[in-house]
């Protein structure tokens, strides 16, 4: 039974979808939303419906973009022998503000987690298989998370990419295990980009 | 708040908020444990480094009435040997999925603690193709439902045991069969991992059998859980 009216209640339930927010914080952030300006809601409304209408995945590397290409994808300055290899978009920002790295990009879209039913045919592996060839890509650099699923990740893209004659090589061991790519300094993934090894195959 | 101490091994790991996560511990002493790492994706933070899955840990936790708060989590054994190796990963998967499936929350369970540390660090050693398949008897076993393996199920004749069958708890003989077909050599495989001869099944090298005996056990645990285990079906799709 619902406490409040309508479309309040509505409200309620659809931020209390969002990840991280639970019930009280849904209804905190309802009546917020109930008390301020108009404008301010409409703002947040259209920046909302403006995400799922423009912005759509790269047809090439799967980060987030406005076209069908995405920035980075279409930045002929960009040098495609040279990819990097990561979970989620998110993570191309990361690896972006250390300014160390000016290849493209490939989003797999998460880690192999068995447990999660996520193996190979759940993530990007095939995609990242077909732009070998075409790109002339030499290097494949594995920069996913430093944590079991993203070793295992690295692991198989290795044994599978190795025999292609492609280059394999991992973001060095300087990330503390367990942390999240996306939380760390530019100086420290920096360092862990320039110290990547080449990965046994 | 109250506050306790025990051991763990992470079974599972949840993204919580910004920077938390929920942990999932299988402990001796209070059993399956959820508790909430704060700040633990961040790089900095202290807990990140020793709640990766599949680490052993000594913790401390603040007790709450849903989850618990880890104060503290220090290393005793991350397997390294277990996260360098590809075809050992799975199987360490499999033994989480299915610790965290059995273990009761808040209610005491060395002996499962106990067996599932004794696994890893066997698989980080010097492995063993039956491995698997004989942590999941031995798990059935320590569940209360160790198949029949010295007679036929059905009619209990100590007769040759040529079928299995999930349903009725064990191995048949050839008047009685139904389920699956086995070779006799897995037979005595399951025979020799339940009847106290561990190390001897452990010594097989990977064979026809070895794969038998452990998807007769996945096909046994899955009935007694009564689900499947995702990391049984997703890890066979690694090359
Ligand atoms: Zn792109
Ligand atoms: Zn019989």
């Amino acid at each position: 039974m619902s406490v409040f009216a309508g479309p309040i209640q509505e409200l309620v339930d659809e931020l209390g979808r969002l990840p991280g927010i639970g019930p009280k914080s849904a209804q905190r952030i309802a009546f917020h939303i109930l008390e301020v300006p108009k404008e301010e809601a409409v703002r947040l409304a259209t920046a909302i419906s403006g995400v799922k209408d423009r912005i759509r995945l790269c047809e090439r590397c799967f980060n987030v973009g406005e076209a069908a290409l995405c920035a980075v994808c279409s930045d002929s300055r960009r040098d495609s022998s040279i990819v990097c290899v990561v979970e989620d978009p998110r993570d191309i920002v990361a690896v972006e503000r250390t300014r160390e790295f000016h290849g493209t990009y490939h989003v797999l879209g998460g880690a192999l987690n068995p447990i999660e039913g996520v193996g190979p045919d759940q993530l990007r592996v095939r995609d990242l298989l077909g732009r070998l060839e075409p790109e002339g890509v030499a290097e494949v650099i594995i920069c996913t998370n430093p944590n079991l699923e993203g070793e295992a990740t690295a692991m198989y893209l290795a044994r599978l990419l190795g025999p292609l004659g492609t280059k394999v090589t991992r973001i060095a061991s300087g990330l503390p295990v367990g942390g999240d790519l996306e939380y760390a300094d530019e100086l420290t993934l920096g360092r862990a980009l320039v110290g990547r090894r080449q990965m046994a195959t | 708040m109250a506050s306790f101490r025990d051991q763990g091994v992470v079974l599972r790991t949840t993204r919580l908020g910004e920077a938390d996560r929920i942990i999932t511990l299988i402990t001796p002493e209070h059993g399956k444990v959820r508790a909430v790492a704060k700040g633990v994706r961040k790089t900095k933070s202290k807990l990140a480094g020793s709640l990766d899955l599949v680490t052993h840990v000594s913790l401390a936790c603040w007790k709450g009435r849903e989850l618990d708060v880890i104060t503290q989590a220090d290393v005793i054994d991350v397997f390294r040997a277990i996260r360098e190796d590809l075809d050992k990963m799975p199987v360490a998967f499999t033994m989480i999925e299915t610790v965290d499936h059995v273990a009761l929350e808040r209610h005491p369970m060395p002996e499962l603690f106990k067996m599932l540390v004794g696994a890893l660090s066997t698989l980080a050693s010097e492995g063993g193709a039956v491995l698997l398949g004989a942590f999941l008897w031995k798990l059935l076993a320590l569940e209360g439902v160790s198949p029949v393996v010295d007679r036929c199920t059905s009619c209990g004749e100590p007769a040759e045991l040529v079928a299995f069958d999930e349903s009725l708890g064990g191995f048949l003989c050839r008047s009685c069969r139904s389920g699956q077909a086995v070779t006799p050599e897995a037979v005595t495989l399951v025979r020799q991992i339940l009847g106290g001869r561990l190390r001897q099944a452990l010594a097989e090298p990977p064979s026809r059998a070895t794969a038998e005996v452990e998807r007769l056990a996945t096909l046994a645990t899955e009935y007694h859980l009564d689900r499947r285990l995702r990391s049984a079906h997703t890890s066979s799709s690694l090359p």
